[in-house]
């Protein structure tokens, strides 16, 4: 027995004591197949991780490629003679604060479809967009002295021409396309209306202000409510809560809400809020209220794990000169525990921004045209929108979804953003 | 209206309280020591004013409601109603808009004669509960302002009445968890009654589409939960974790063991942003980008039924979402191994994946394992990804390429309908919740118990 064999089963210490063999052509084999496997193992685990931030990158890079196109529009010149138009409205009764109401009243849209059809043959009488309106509602309220003359004006067009103009679509819409781009009657521009504008049925009208504007109300009916309930629990658990059966069932509850699914929430929200308490539908106090419920063990969470790491020195130096222990905990550890519990509560609140699932429960995925006022109005969120943005079939509606969930991960990206500079700046290492 | 008014008029009131007590202990120190900061003499007297009462107002404000309703119906116009109790419920709840000043008129002419019955009701028992909720505050006010004095343990008082507060504030999270619990139970046993619960938990079939009219054909669903719970165990356990095990387990390896500090540093926060990423998002891209592409696939591979909402298009998707919530734990799980156990294998010639496979993961397999039961805890609950990109039709299906439903996307669609709120439909919505949440609750408990034991057994 000289030879060292690579696959021999002899147990150690059961034959003859022979020196290892580093020379060894099985031996050098194995040695080789052994670094060949670390080699691999290495390399596969670096792949695992590319994949995952390659699949982030497509996901971002197909969010972006798409959605970049929603902030931008293509407007057509109009050449509109007013004089021959039947709209039957007096520059000189434009004056008071019912100048709008007057103006929304008249046959704008068939005057717009008659001067395009006149502009550029009868396929283009539908070519402007639903936005377009507003647009020349506002201009006319501003300058009532138009309605006297000819005008050539910049409206948007609608969503088959600005996909048309985009990309590519239907004969049809191409065909107008290049005549427009031949008389040069087509320009391309930012579109402001869907940063300003609310929901439309018309993909090429629609904004998300209103939906944005649901979204702060409801984030700030579940950040009043959520992060001083937190905060106040987080205090009582971590420095005067007895151990009783009355503390431990308050933990194993919050421990386990914490890992409840969204989804639950939103039952309750309508079982309790809806149904029992007879609250608005569709409201942001509603909204808010379910949010806060899911993201109080969040916060509370946090906030212990903040506490904890108070060193007992202070409260101990606090205790020395004679403070009480309430003046300890709220003049001396509750400023120190600050930064972590505001970190936790920042990314419980960009969990509580981008949830869908409870608020579409408690009736938050109505077709809302105009923004809320309050609280109390029936509004949506922003992910609510992008959700129903999804489901219709206009391909107008691809970009602008695409569109609306840029600005949603901008938000994302703001607030992390901000939890880390936060934990960075202002906590302290003990 | 007259509420909110009652409500400013206490939170006056307790200021004023503040103010005296305040100014009185001030002018008490000028004469000698006191035994607490005139601040907390004001504070004591500002408490006692302001939560009696408010606690009093917040229970009359429900009482009030059910009080106006009995008086306007015992009215001459609320007995002029008629009869049939919808159309009289229609008419109330239209009365009570144009009382609030939401609406001009109703369509029934009736609402526009009880509108002023109901304001006036309104009026009266708002005015005698307000009046009693600010006589409360007053009387609580002068008992407290009466003790206010030299050797009076103020700073005590107050202390009392926070630790009151902190102690309620956490008593909302027991409320969440009974309300949760209480909600989904009692709707479940609404449904029960109409449905036998037998069907429910070992039914092969689902169809919740309940006819409109009872003499139309088909009119009783079949709520068999079956077919749900295979097609969220089929997502969220089996393809979801195909995806997510192998990769999340493998990015922690590579950067807990190889990757030089600086990468982690970079690497660990960009995987941070996947789980970041809201769940809608996801949806989204599953339905529009990789639906396709599975379903192109499947065609490919010669599978003629491959849909476009196919379980492996939400599945995978949903494993991507998943693979730092793995990575983290495993992350934990393998950092919690002594670092003797690793050297002492380095120290007898292992390479390091030699040491990572036969020494760290066996040692870390129980954290690793809870981890993962944690993992697909989230991926059952988990309803954006589901909902946009795994279809309605409840097919028990071992094929990746057919379309499945799961527990929340029927959760979603049962609610999200024209429906009144005690039909079957909505209510086995509330049946499927509370399945959803006792599964997800075990699976925690079992993943907690499984990663406590594992943590004690190195400390």
């Amino acid at each position: 027995m000289t030879d060292v064999r690579a696959d021999s089963g002899a147990l150690p210490g059961t034959g003859p004591k022979v020196p290892t063999r580093w020379t060894d052509a099985a031996m050098t084999q194995r040695l080789r197949r052994r670094y060949r496997f670390e080699r691999w193992f290495r390399l596969s685990g670096l792949a695992a991780i590319c994949l995952s931030v390659l699949f982030l990158a497509f996901l971002l890079y197909n969010m972006g490629s798409k959605g970049i196109g929603g902030f931008t529009r293509y407007e057509a010149a109009l050449p509109i003679d007013f004089t021959k138009s039947d709209l039957f409205l007096d520059p000189a009764a434009l004056r008071g604060p019912d100048a709008r109401q007057t103006v929304a009243g008249a046959d704008l849209s068939s005057a717009i479809s008659k001067a395009a059809a006149a502009a550029y043959g009868p396929d283009a009488a539908q070519m402007f967009s639903d936005g377009a309106l507003d647009i020349l509602t506002d201009d006319i309220v501003r300058d009532p002295s138009m309605l006297t003359g000819q005008r050539t004006l910049w409206l948007p067009v609608g969503s088959k021409i600005d996909i048309a103009a985009k990309h590519d679509s239907d004969a049809a819409s191409e065909k107008l396309v290049s005549m427009l781009r031949q008389k040069h009657a087509l320009k391309w521009g930012l579109n402001t209306q869907f940063l300003t504008g609310s929901d439309a049925t018309d993909p090429s009208a629609v904004g998300i202000w209103g939906a944005l504007k649901g979204t702060f109300l409801t984030i700030l009916v579940t950040i009043s409510l959520a992060f001083p309930i937190g905060v106040l629990a987080s205090v009582y658990l971590e420095e005067f809560a007895p151990r009783n059966r009355w503390t431990d069932a308050i933990e194993v509850s919050i421990n386990n809400l914490a890992a409840v699914p969204s989804i639950i929430f939103g039952l309750l929200g309508l079982a309790v809020f809806l149904d029992i308490m007879d609250l608005p539908r569709s409201a942001p106090l509603v909204g808010g209220l379910t949010l806060a419920l899911m993201t109080f063990p969040v916060i509370v969470i946090a906030g212990r794990n903040a506490i904890k790491t108070v060193p007992p020195s202070i409260r101990d130096a606090a205790l020395g000169v004679g403070a009480s222990k309430m003046q300890v905990v709220f003049h001396h550890v509750l400023p120190l525990a600050l930064p972590g519990i505001l970190t936790g509560t920042i990314i419980g609140m960009a969990r509580a921004l981008g949830e869908t699932a409870p608020l579409l429960l408690i009736g938050m995925r109505a077709f809302v045209a105009a923004p809320p006022n309050g609280v109390s109005d029936p509004a949506t969120v922003l992910p609510v929108q992008i959700f129903l943005w999804s489901d219709e079939v206009d391909r107008g509606f691809v970009e602008k979804t695409s569109a609306a969930i840029i600005v949603l991960l901008l938000f994302m990206l703001v607030m992390n953003g901000l939890a880390i500079y936060l934990r960075n700046r202002f906590e302290r290492r003990w | 209206m007259s509420l909110t008014l009652a409500l400013v008029a206490i939170l006056i009131v307790a200021l004023a309280a503040g103010w005296f007590g305040f100014v009185r202990a001030r002018r008490l120190r000028t004469a000698g020591r006191l035994h607490s900061l005139p601040v907390y003499h004001g504070t004591y007297a500002a408490l006692w004013a302001a939560i009696p009462a408010l606690l009093l107002l917040a229970a009359w404000a429900p009482m009030q409601s059910r009080l106006v309703d009995q008086a306007v119906l015992a009215s001459p116009e609320g007995k002029a109603l008629p009869a049939f109790e919808m159309q009289r419920e229609s008419i109330i709840s239209e009365a009570h808009e144009i009382a609030d000043g939401e609406r001009e008129q109703g369509f029934n002419p009736e609402s526009s004669t009880l509108a002023p019955r109901i304001r006036a009701e309104e009026g009266r028992f708002a005015l005698m509960g307000g009046f009693a909720a600010i006589i409360v505050g007053l009387a609580a006010a002068a008992l407290a302002l009466r003790r206010t004095g030299a050797d009076f343990r103020a700073r005590t008082g107050v202390e009392r009445w926070v630790m009151v507060v902190l102690f309620a504030a956490s008593l909302i999270a027991i409320l969440t968890t009974l309300g949760i619990l209480l909600s989904l139970m009692f709707e479940s046993l609404r449904f029960f009654r109409l449905y036998p619960a037998t069907s429910f938990i070992f039914g092969l079939e689902w169809s919740p589409q309940t006819a409109i009219r009872a003499d139309q054909a088909g009119s009783s669903g079949a709520f068999g939960s079956i077919p749900l719970l295979w097609g969220t165990f089929f997502i969220g356990a089996i393809i979801a974790m195909i995806v997510a095990v192998p990769l999340g387990l493998m990015s922690a390896i590579y950067l807990t063991q190889y990757a030089p500090a600086r990468l982690r540093a970079w690497l660990k926060p960009i995987l941070e942003i996947l789980a970041g990423v809201p769940t809608v998002v996801y949806g989204y891209f599953a339905a529009l980008t990789v639906a396709p592409i599975v379903r192109d696939l499947g065609l490919a591979l010669g599978v003629t039924s491959a849909s476009s909402e196919s379980a492996l298009a939400a599945g995978s998707v949903m494993g991507i979402m998943i693979i730092p919530f793995v990575s983290s734990m495993a992350d934990d799980s393998i950092a919690a191994v002594p670092q003797a156990m690793r050297d002492g294998s380095l120290a007898m010639g292992a390479t390091k994946s030699e040491t990572i496979r036969k020494v760290l993961l066996p040692a870390a397999l129980p954290g690793v394992m809870g981890g993962i039961l944690l993992a697909v805890s989230r991926a059952i609950g988990e309803t954006m990804i589901v909902v946009m990109a795994a279809g309605l039709a409840a097919n028990l299906t071992l094929n990746p390429f057919q379309s499945v439903t799961t527990v929340t996307t029927q959760i979603v669609g049962l609610l999200t309908g024209e429906q009144e709120f005690d039909s079957p439909k909505t209510l086995a919505a509330f049946a499927l919740g509370l399945a959803l949440f006792l599964i997800t609750l075990l699976l925690n408990l079992i993943a907690l118990r499984i990663v406590r034991r594992f943590q004690e057994q190195y400390e």
